[in-house]
């Protein structure tokens, strides 16, 4: 299947997207800002960075990008979105997720570790996983930090639009080790119709077990197996 | 309008940085008066910062040929061949002066300024390192200086998504008034790809792209080089201003074009902004440049020539091509919203012209602008040391070994840096195999299986007791940082910063320091690529004890088979490679316990050095080892303990395998937390233990196994018996701010 990978210029994950990509045996086509052209994508992925600087608020200008209206077009048509990082924070701008990403509850950029329990299987994204599977994966954000008024909270609650919550190792509610203090623990939502994803971890940098976990890769099949129905191409099977 | 100078006042060479005997040789060489203009322009190429002219008489003395270098020093950057057709470009600079007046943009320019300098020779940084030092965290100026500096770091290197691997950290009392700040980048091109800072060809046209020109760290290379007094914080426009979103559209633009025949030469802008740049360029190619300024972007209206020549604006870059080739290029950096203005040509005769208009402002001999600056030789004969403080007279407190380990362990200089390196992101790029916290970063380098292991240190205590000697250990111990890893080391950069280099003792430490540096790279066989020299590191009077920084690239052909920091397996053993000696000289627990820093530091021996990185080298590539632990500050105690807490798991250490030692001030202190030098504590399977020895008699190195792995304490028999737990609290809160 085919992932086209938007990058603006602040983008830094582009290339690690790509990474996974190649590594789970598809096809990466980068996709231009400036451009509006989705080259037949079957997944559009909003990669982490800082789009255009992210100086005003993360994701603000972002969103006025000639791509992001093919972008949102594509979301409305029911097209796979998966904004990770930057991306989530472009989506939530958009408005093709609920909610907002605020500073760190530490006021302090955090790199480390986490770890998520799937909470939903219902969407592309999570459908090869079990609920409750816990997934480690790097954060890397100054701005992760997932608020929403109590209406919105309720309803996302309510229709099992939590894709991930932050949790301790041992699966047990994240509390202080929280890398953001997002409401409910929130690393990741899903839309109304359960095509648009945005997390803030980074599950393209848990790959491969050379780089300290390999969680990730299961997201990035999932969403292949249900785009193809027959799953992806070996890994390998591209050289 | 050019001002002539009837004569230049005092004051008119003090706000240049020169000295009157400069001046004088400049009108010699000139054969007239300089112009104000020319006066400025000449102040920031001779300063210090520019022309190195305390510090070059002495770096002849390092040696710079090895057959992986491709560029020694005398480029933007060094770059040594790793294989597979790639080139490993690396340097590091100080940004010390204007982090000590306003520490999130100095340090973040900083980053900003070690980054361009790899990007402009062509190669994709994918790694960024940084060496800290400040003074005792115990006053709010203190946490002010290390937190805006973490902060800027960060805010720079997280922006352009470069990750930050490594680096140290230490807190000294002679950096309570001049904190250090140390960058360090590495970055991988194809070797067909490298590009030159060289000009060429007469009638070329020079494009400066990025950002546009304000007055922002105007005589930022002067400010560099003056020592930093009462006045220094009304001099916070000669700080600069990072724009990282800037940066990140400059090097993505940069890193398209390397390589590209349309690109004669690249150059960043750094110190001394428009002028240093230009010269560099044109005398590397050993042709001349005439800049109109009436040509360059300004960011503010009023701007004087004079204003736009030093005005140090980052996120700049001047590209040399053909005229018929300028247009293409233009294009290629208006995909990426980047503004470029043609604003040299390049002049066949060694000149540096600088024109407003048609209005000629500048006129001189590039030769006299570059190369002109009096060399500084001593200011004075080698002063006598003053005699080691007798030990026998300061108190010993009553501390048990298990006291002693906790409080070493918790302290700032040896405590947990992961309250820093979690504000860095340290893995963007999908290559960073051994994260911060060990002792060197391992960064694999994509399409290749090869691993790149970066190491940065410096230990001043050792270098204010002994330059020369403490300068050979900084070598030592990061070579040894990059052996544990499994990678052979390969080249050298190296950061030198030093206080006012026109007192006699500083300038003698400054050399000595050097002939360290030389000494230990000549007999370890590892080259000086790059380097930066900071001096002048001094606020009325009271200046830093000398700081030597070694930067280090080791190469490991296959990362899979890379070595950790951590114990791994219960049951494995526990050895210590080299001597078992009882020095307390320059240590961490003398500082503690003491709270002095006394006599000799750790004895070298280079050849026994060299013997025990070979030994590691060859276990490791054997398969033989499941950790290895360059056994630094803090001795073979903490030693033991970091390895324990980086693999979670305990250890047992038999005392009689440390045996008894001589010379011991504090019962078995001297042992356990003395810092001797050439040594590793490495752990291993019980059935490699024959082998290791066979394989230490051949290199001819003292070997010796220690105990065991498991469990959850971190024990020294009949001395030290503590739960890791509390190791690790202790550990951990270091650099947390106590209410």
């Amino acid at each position: 299947m085919r992932f086209g990978i938007a990058v603006f210029p602040g983008t830094w994950s582009d290339r690690d997207c790509r990474h996974a990509v190649e590594l789970a045996g598809h096809e990466a086509v980068m996709l231009w800002h400036k451009d509006r052209d989705l080259q037949g994508s079957d997944c559009v992925i909003l990669p982490g960075g800082f789009a255009y600087g992210d100086y005003l608020r993360a994701g603000a200008v972002a969103r006025f990008a000639p791509l992001m209206e093919s972008v949102a077009a594509f979301a409305n048509n029911g097209g796979l979105v998966w904004g990770i990082c930057n991306g989530f924070q472009i989506l939530c701008e958009a408005h093709l997720l609920p909610g907002a990403l605020t500073r760190n509850s530490s006021l302090e950029f955090r790199c480390m570790p986490t770890w998520l329990r799937v909470e939903t299987v219902d969407s592309a994204f999570t459908a090869g996983c079990a609920r409750g599977d816990l997934l480690q994966v790097p954060v890397s954000h100054g701005e992760g930090r997932y608020v929403a008024d109590e209406e919105t909270l309720a309803m996302l609650e309510r229709e099992e639009r939590v894709a991930f919550r932050y949790v301790r190792r041992d699966g047990s509610s994240a509390g202080d080790e929280s890398p953001n203090g997002s409401m409910h623990d929130i690393a990741g939502v899903v839309n109304a119709r359960r095509n648009v994803l945005g997390m803030m971890p980074h599950p393209e940098r848990a790959c491969e077990q050379l780089l300290g976990s390999s969680d990730g890769m299961r997201l990035f099949e999932s969403v292949a197996t249900s785009v193809s129905g027959s799953g992806a191409m070996p890994v390998g099977a591209a050289l | 309008m050019t001002v002539q100078l009837a004569g230049a006042s005092d004051a008119d060479l003090a706000e240049v940085a020169l000295t009157r005997s400069e001046y004088e040789h400049l009108v010699e060489g000139l054969g007239r008066e300089p112009n104000r203009l020319e006066l400025g322009i000449v102040g920031a190429l001779w300063s210090e910062h520019c022309s190195y002219k305390t510090s070059k008489p002495l770096l002849g003395m390092l040696p710079t040929r090895g057959p992986r270098v491709l560029q020694g020093p005398g480029e933007n950057a060094g770059a040594v061949d790793i294989g597979h057709g790639l080139a490993c470009v690396f340097k590091i600079e100080s940004h010390n002066h204007p982090s000590a007046i306003e520490p999130y943009q100095g340090a973040a320019t900083g980053v900003g300024g070690i980054l361009r300098d790899i990007f402009t020779m062509g190669a994709r940084p994918i790694a960024l390192l940084d060496s800290l030092r400040f003074g005792p965290l115990d006053e709010p100026r203190q946490r002010h200086l290390f937190d805006g500096v973490v902060a800027g770091i960060g805010g720079y290197g997280n922006c352009i998504g470069v990750p930050t691997v490594g680096g140290e950290l230490y807190f000294d009392e002679s950096y309570r008034i001049n904190c250090l700040v140390n960058a360090m980048c590495v970055g991988i091109v194809e070797q067909g790809r490298l590009t030159r800072a060289t000009a060429s060809g007469p009638g070329n046209l020079v494009l400066l792209v990025g950002a546009d020109t304000g007055r922002d760290g105007i005589h930022g290379a002067s400010f560099a080089s003056v020592v930093l007094d009462a006045e220094s914080a009304a001099r916070r426009p000669a700080v600069q201003v990072g724009n990282p979103f800037l940066e990140k559209c400059l090097m993505e633009a940069c890193l398209e074009l390397a390589g590209d025949p349309r690109v004669i030469a690249m150059q960043d802008l750094g110190a001394a902004g428009l002028c240093g740049s230009t010269a560099e360029l044109a005398h590397r190619g050993g042709c001349g440049i005439e800049i109109d300024v009436a040509r360059a972007s300004r960011r503010e209206t009023g701007m004087t020539p004079y204003e736009v020549m030093l005005s140090e604006s980052q996120e700049r870059m001047l590209i040399v091509a053909k005229p018929a080739d300028v247009r293409s290029l233009q294009e290629v950096f208006e995909r990426w919203d980047l503004h470029s203005d043609v604003v040299a040509v390049i002049l066949p005769d060694q000149r540096f012209v600088v024109r407003d208009g048609a209005e000629p402002v500048c006129d001189l001999p590039l030769d006299l602008l570059v190369d002109g600056a009096p060399s500084r030789g001593a200011p004075g004969p080698r002063p006598l040391r003053a005699v080691a403080e007798d030990m026998a007279g300061i108190a010993t407190p009553s501390w048990t070994p298990e006291e002693a380990l906790l409080r070493l362990i918790g302290s700032p200089n040896l405590g947990s840096r992961a309250s820093v390196y979690r504000r860095y992101d340290h893995q963007v790029g999908d290559a960073t195999v051994i994260l911060p916290g060990g002792d060197a970063a391992l960064v694999r380098v994509d399409g290749t299986a090869l691993g790149l292991a970066i190491a940065t240190d410096g230990n001043s205590r050792y270098t204010a007791l002994d330059a020369r000697h403490g300068a050979m250990i900084a070598v030592c111990e990061a070579a040894r940082n990059v052996v544990a890893t499994g990678a052979k080391p390969a080249a050298v950069t190296n950061c030198l910063n030093f206080a006012n280099p026109e007192h006699a003792d500083v300038w003698w430490d400054l050399h000595d320091a050097i002939a360290g540096i030389a000494a230990a790279c000549t007999a370890l066989e590892i080259p000086v690529v790059s380097g930066n020299v900071s001096l002048y590191n001094d606020t009325g009077g009271t200046g830093i004890d000398p700081t030597v920084v070694i930067g280090m690239v080791g190469v490991l052909d296959d990362v899979s088979r890379r070595c950790t920091a951590g114990f791994r397996d219960e049951g494995d053993l526990v050895g210590l490679v080299g001597p078992v000696d009882a020095e307390l000289g320059g240590s961490e627990y003398q500082r503690l316990a003491h709270g002095v820093n006394a006599g000799p530091p750790p004895h070298l021996d280079i050849d026994l050095e060299r013997r025990v990185q070979g030994f590691v080298l060859e276990a490791i590539e054997s398969g033989l080892l499941h950790s290895a632990h360059d056994c630094a500050e803090g001795g073979i105690a903490i030693a033991i303990a970091e390895s324990c807490l980086l693999g979670d798991i305990g250890a047992w250490i038999g005392v009689d395998e440390l045996g008894t030692g001589e010379g011991l001030i504090n019962g078995s202190a001297g042992i356990l937390f003395g810092e001797s030098q050439s040594r590793f504590v490495i752990s291993f399977a019980r059935e490699a233990l024959v082998r290791l020895h066979e394989l230490a008699g051949r290199h001819s190195v003292p070997f010796r196994d220690l105990g065991s792995v498991g469990g959850e304490r971190v024990c020294v028999s009949g001395c030290i018996d503590v739960s890791l737990a509390d190791v690790r609290q202790v550990h951990r809160g270091a650099l947390i701010e106590r209410e």
